[in-house]
């Protein structure tokens, strides 16, 4: 039974040997020339004006959050889709309840505001 | 194309979560529309929360099993949804006043308390563990949020978070301990899990036992019991008092519901590996939350440690795990909310705007100033500690009476030596009533809703203990 695996096995050897060999061969073979714009998080392009460790308003928490709430309904939705014939009547009815609690949630959050940027 | 069969539908057993999640929906709706005066809002929950209580009695010849065996309406779940509903409306009555003097105008506040109130109905009606694991989803979420409801009061933003992240650490125990079940019974069923243990190859597997050690790590977060008691005092503290008050009665009494389901109704097989666990659990909840509440200074912090001494009596009716077990359960319950309601609510009057006078301290010579306040709140400590004729002691002596009967005197004997230590701390507030002299004034403004909900919970108090037959009867049959 473990035969199957061997192919399996040699590849993550094999891949795991180059990963670390080039590394290693990099450090070993590469020259050391070190200079402080090198050592920058970002050597490429231009010097950094601010730091990237800012604060963010908290508008975008709330976005962030409410995404994720109606992207769990279309996560719902894939499955019913798929199998919405064989689910028949009870699975549309269901559906649409839990739409409807859903579009509740929207009125809730659309009239207290939290959809408005300013 | 053949049809994926749908499962039992049963909508009329399930009709208290519907009606209540309906009328919970309404609210957050309804507050849209209004903005100052919230009477509509707290008017409407307090109908959800009545009709609710009327929806539970739909069911006739309980037990009744639908949902492919993973919703159960029985005496338990009946009488537990009772507790709820009692236990959220006197909530509500209890923030009335108080959202006013503390200024939390927020509609979401009840609305919150409804839904949490669903939750503890599905925690108590579930015989499947992942229904009782959405359930106490949705009460810890809807509680997490009640915590930290004054967002401007750092005390309660630090109860919020603790009671988060310790709350969905302590979840992630109790969901690994159901897979751990899940993995060596097949199913996640109790009615299925409680046959199979009873092969001895399924029952001895460490998968089984590993499983059963997380879940009591779990639930004993949930209910507050020692050694996972430390975020109670902190957020008991910090939380708005009605909400401590009914997170110290609803969800937890959920919360010992579906302990009992799990443990006593299916392992009872296997109690000689989790008996001796909650023993231990129990004893030291009593130990550890009376020696720590005779050192608060603190009147929310005492009866925060007053609470996880209570979760040591009570788990003792879980490990009864008789009829009488489940019924001294319910009954302590019920009597439980009164006197923590009662006390609550004079914590509540004694407090004012700027100083919600929580010290015990502050109690100084209450008695010659407000007698009859002084009297109702030693009525609600006396009955804490168990004196009779209060309601506590009969809840009290019914749950020890279970345990006797099962052969656990020396349990007994260590919970009846705890009644006594926790007199003592009990007492030292009664003192500081009634012998010191008074340090400051005394500015109470008897805001009548906070005064109804204390008489309700004096009569409830003295009914229960002087005439206890009459629920006990119900609790029984």
């Amino acid at each position: 039974m473990l035969e199957q695996y061997i192919g399996a096995g040699i590849m993550l050897l094999v891949a795991t040997a180059i990963a670390c060999g080039m590394v290693l061969l990099t450090s070993i073979l590469g020259p050391k020339h070190q200079f402080p714009d090198k050592m920058e998080p970002f050597e490429c392009g231009e010097s950094q004006l601010v730091s990237p460790r800012q604060r963010f308003s908290v508008k975008f928490y709330l976005v962030a959050v409410l995404f994720v709430l109606f992207d769990i309904e279309a996560v719902f939705f894939f499955p019913w889709a798929i199998l919405f014939q064989r689910l028949g009547v009870f699975g549309l009815v269901e559906m649409f309840l839990f739409i409807l609690i859903l579009g509740v949630g929207l009125a809730y959050v659309w009239i207290r505001g939290g959809l408005d940027w300013e | 194309m053949e049809h994926i069969p749908s499962p039992t539908v049963d909508l009329v057993s399930l009709a208290p979560v519907l009606v209540l999640s309906v009328f919970a929906m309404m609210v957050l709706l309804v507050d849209l529309y209004v903005k100052r005066d919230k009477t509509l809002v707290i008017f409407i929950s307090l109908v959800g929360l009545l009709m609710t209580a009327i929806s539970a009695f739909a069911k006739f010849d309980l037990p009744v099993h639908s949902f492919n065996d993973s919703y159960v309406v029985d005496e338990l779940s009946v009488f537990f949804i009772m507790i709820f509903t009692l236990s959220s409306a006197l909530a509500i009555l209890l923030s009335i006043d108080y959202n006013k003097r503390e200024g939390i105008r927020m509609g979401e506040y009840y609305s919150l308390i409804l839904l949490c109130t669903v939750g503890m109905i599905l925690l108590a009606s579930s015989t499947d563990m992942i229904m009782i694991f959405l359930g106490i989803e949705i009460v810890s979420i809807c509680l997490y949020v009640l915590a930290g409801i004054r967002r401007s009061d750092p005390k309660s933003n630090e109860a919020a978070l603790k009671y988060f992240l310790l709350g969905a650490f302590a979840t992630g125990f109790l969901l690994y301990g159901m897979t751990l079940v899940y993995g060596a019974t097949g199913t996640t069923k109790l009615g299925l899990i409680a046959e199979l243990i009873r092969e001895e190859q399924i029952a001895s597997k460490p998968l089984m036992l590993m499983g059963i050690v997380l879940l009591i790590i779990g639930f004993g977060f949930k209910v507050a019991s020692v050694p996972f008691h430390m975020w109670a005092p902190d957020v008991y503290h910090g939380a708005p008092t009605p909400v401590t008050a009914f997170m110290a009665v609803g969800p937890k009494a959920a919360a010992f519901a579906a302990f009992f389901r799990v443990f006593a109704e299916a392992m009872p097989v296997l109690s000689p590996s989790w008996e001796s666990l909650l023993c231990i659990v129990a004893v030291l909840s009593m130990f550890i939350g009376n020696v720590g509440a005779i050192m608060q200074t603190n009147i929310k912090r005492l009866l925060a440690y007053s609470s996880v001494s209570h979760v040591g009596y009570i788990l003792i009716a879980v490990i009864a795990k008789n009829s009488l077990g489940s019924s001294s359960l319910v009954f302590y319950m019920l009597a439980y909310a009164f006197m923590i309601f009662g006390a609550f609510g004079i914590v509540i009057l004694i407090g004012r705007k700027e100083n919600e006078m929580l010290e015990i301290a502050d109690y100084s010579g209450l008695a010659y100033k407000h007698p009859l306040m002084a009297i109702s709140m030693s009525v609600f400590l006396l009955s804490l500690g168990g004196m009779p004729p209060l309601a506590g002691f009969v809840a009290k002596f019914y749950i020890f009476s279970a345990a006797i009967k099962e052969g656990f005197v020396t349990l007994v004997v260590l919970a009846v030596l705890n009644s006594v230590i926790s007199f003592y701390y009990y007492l030292k507030v009664i003192v500081y009533m009634y012998m010191k002299e008074p340090e400051g004034e005394f500015q109470i403004s008897l805001a009548p809703m906070t005064v109804f909900v204390v008489v309700i919970a004096m009569v409830g108090t003295a009914g229960l203990g002087i005439f206890p037959d009459p629920i006990l009867y119900f609790t029984q049959h």
